[in-house]
């Protein structure tokens, strides 16, 4: 849809300083109201006219949604600090690794200086029939193009599909959930927490959305515990380009290894469902076995256990098999 | 001989013969472009700005200067630049944030105007390439190295090339060659230059260093 159009349909921009105050406008004008953080998903939307907001609120001047500070034995980042950030401080990259490494394989570096790691896990899923306009479910239809005989559904989903078949594009996503990260939502009904892998919602239970987030709700903070800090972690993020391209299928891990046995372990991957999916079955059956080969080769088997490929993605199978052994393997140091 | 002198006279005013036409062109382009743009179309310009709404007139502080300017509340920073205040150094390539060529500093850090709310960055420095040469014509070390290494072909994807540049010799004054191509990854060259791109920016990290 890379289309020149001439201008962005009219809409009033609005600049508040608090979060009460955002709250307020987005009540005010309901779902004529948009959220607008970085911008790098909201622009698309609305350059092709797809989404036509009345009212904007741009979250950039509220200073308590911006940086990254030490909390208890954990973090805690407002989710409008800049995926740049997310990967370079010094608190995250030496004692959640595994999240800075997902925020750096954002997109482009101009993109990380400008995303926010709010909006990367909020923002809607990429399947271009939707984006283009197309009245499928997710867009309030009654029909999925990606699925039909014909679709081109490389890049869509091989589990969780119900009616859509788009796939969440976030990188952070996986790696907040192996973290056990905690979102903070807020509302005028005032503010509540929300488990990572519980913030993205599939479209079973509300098609329309990406996660928990509803007209008049803003995600403020993302809580990491120490939980994880300094485990064994793992990402890798598959992808067409090396560059600027969402995940084909990604994979984030965080394991306790103690004398070569699996204590504990968390893993997600993302790319395969139309939420960042956490593979329970999976850490059930690798907690408590040797770090071996052995368990890398049962885990990935266990992973891809009731997938359903599409036409044309069933190349994700092996692909997120393989990233699940390697995930569980032994890192060099 | 006489056209020659003709040109230094010029020179030695403090106007060359390329920003004296640039001067010309801009005065008319941006004039008969903008009226093409923001035309009065109803849904594109014409709503009633709702109380608490930003303020349509606003000063934004470009290539170090503060320029007063009328900004729609949905104008992309792009179009500002390019069809407001005349400056056309960045390019709208795909106006999606997919190649890179709209790159401009914004205190310093480079991203896509193309993607930016012009409201979003009032207050914050903007820098296009146009502001990198220093006010006695000296080229900006990054510039002066692609000079020298002659390191574009169609050069439509240079000046945001070269801002991405500035900003990476800013932030790591002594990158390796793969640090840099990584740096770089946010632009894109459709004529697949991008080894020479590269020398251009090992040897602009090396001018940058020598002048600090």
């Amino acid at each position: 849809m890379a289309v020149i159009r001439d201008m962005i349909p009219a809409f009033d921009l609005f600049q508040p300083t608090s979060i009460e105050d955002a709250i307020d406008l987005l009540d005010q004008y309901g779902d004529d109201s948009w959220v607008f953080a970085g911008g790098m998903d909201s622009f698309d939307w609305m350059k092709d006219r797809i989404k036509r907001p009345t009212a904007v609120v741009d979250l950039g001047n509220i200073p308590e949604l911006k940086g990254i500070t030490s909390s208890d034995d954990g973090l805690e980042i407002g989710a409008m600090t800049t995926l740049t950030e997310v990967a370079s401080n010094s608190d995250v990259t030496s004692r959640f690794g595994l999240l800075s490494q997902a925020a750096g394989l954002v997109a482009t570096p101009q993109i990380r200086n400008q995303g926010t790691l709010g909006g990367n896990l909020s923002q809607d899923t990429r399947c271009w029939y939707y984006r283009a306009g197309w009245p499928c479910y997710r867009a309030g239809g009654n029909i999925c193009y990606a699925s039909a005989p014909l679709a081109m559904n490389r890049e869509h989903c091989i589990f969780g599909a119900d009616r859509c078949v788009a796939v969440n594009p976030s990188d952070t996503a996986t790696a907040l959930i192996a973290l056990d990260a905690k979102m903070v939502v807020h509302s005028s009904k005032g503010e509540r927490e929300v488990d990572a892998e519980d913030y993205f919602i599939g479209p079973g239970i509300d098609i329309t959305r990406m996660t928990v987030l509803e007209t008049g709700d803003i995600l403020t903070t993302i809580r990491i515990p120490g939980t994880w800090a300094g485990a064994q972690f793992y990402f890798e993020k598959v992808e067409d380009r090396k560059s600027w391209d969402f995940a084909l299928v990604s994979v984030a891990s965080a394991l306790v290894v103690n004398n070569g046995r699996i204590e504990r372990a968390r893993i997600a991957v993302n790319g395969v469902a139309p939420y960042p999916m956490r593979l329970d079955a999976v850490e059930a059956a690798v907690t408590g076995k040797p770090q071996n080969e052995e368990t890398a080769e049962a885990a990935g088997d266990i992973a891809i256990r009731g997938a359903s490929p599409l036409r044309h993605n069933d190349y994700k199978l092996p692909l997120m098999k393989n990233l699940v052994r390697r995930a569980l393997r032994e890192q060099a140091p | 001989m006489a056209d020659v002198e003709l040109i230094t006279d010029a020179a030695q005013q403090g106007v060359s013969r390329r920003s004296f036409i640039k001067g010309v062109i801009a005065a008319g382009a941006t004039a008969s472009t903008a009226s093409y743009l923001f035309r009065n179309s109803s849904p594109l310009a014409a709503l009633p700005t709702a109380q608490g709404s930003v303020e349509r007139l606003i000063t934004l502080t470009v290539n170090g200067q503060q320029r007063r300017v009328d900004v729609l509340a949905q104008e992309t920073l792009a179009m500002t630049l390019r069809y407001k205040l005349g400056l056309t150094g960045p390019k709208l390539g795909c106006d999606r944030a997919e190649c890179g060529a709209c790159t401009v500093l914004i205190d310093g850090v480079n991203r896509y105007s193309c993607s930016i709310l012009t409201h979003t960055v009032r207050g914050q420095e903007i820098t296009t390439i146009e502001g990198l040469e220093s006010a006695n014509g000296r080229l900006h070390p990054v510039q002066q190295a692609v000079v020298d290494e002659g390191g574009f072909q169609c050069a439509f994807c240079a000046p945001g090339f070269i801002m991405s540049m500035v900003a990476t010799v800013e932030a790591n004054p002594n990158p390796t060659r793969e640090e840099m191509a990584h740096a770089l990854s946010g632009n894109l060259c459709r004529c697949g230059d991008y080894n020479k791109i590269l020398d251009s920016a090992m040897r602009a990290a090396e001018y940058a260093r020598r002048r600090a």
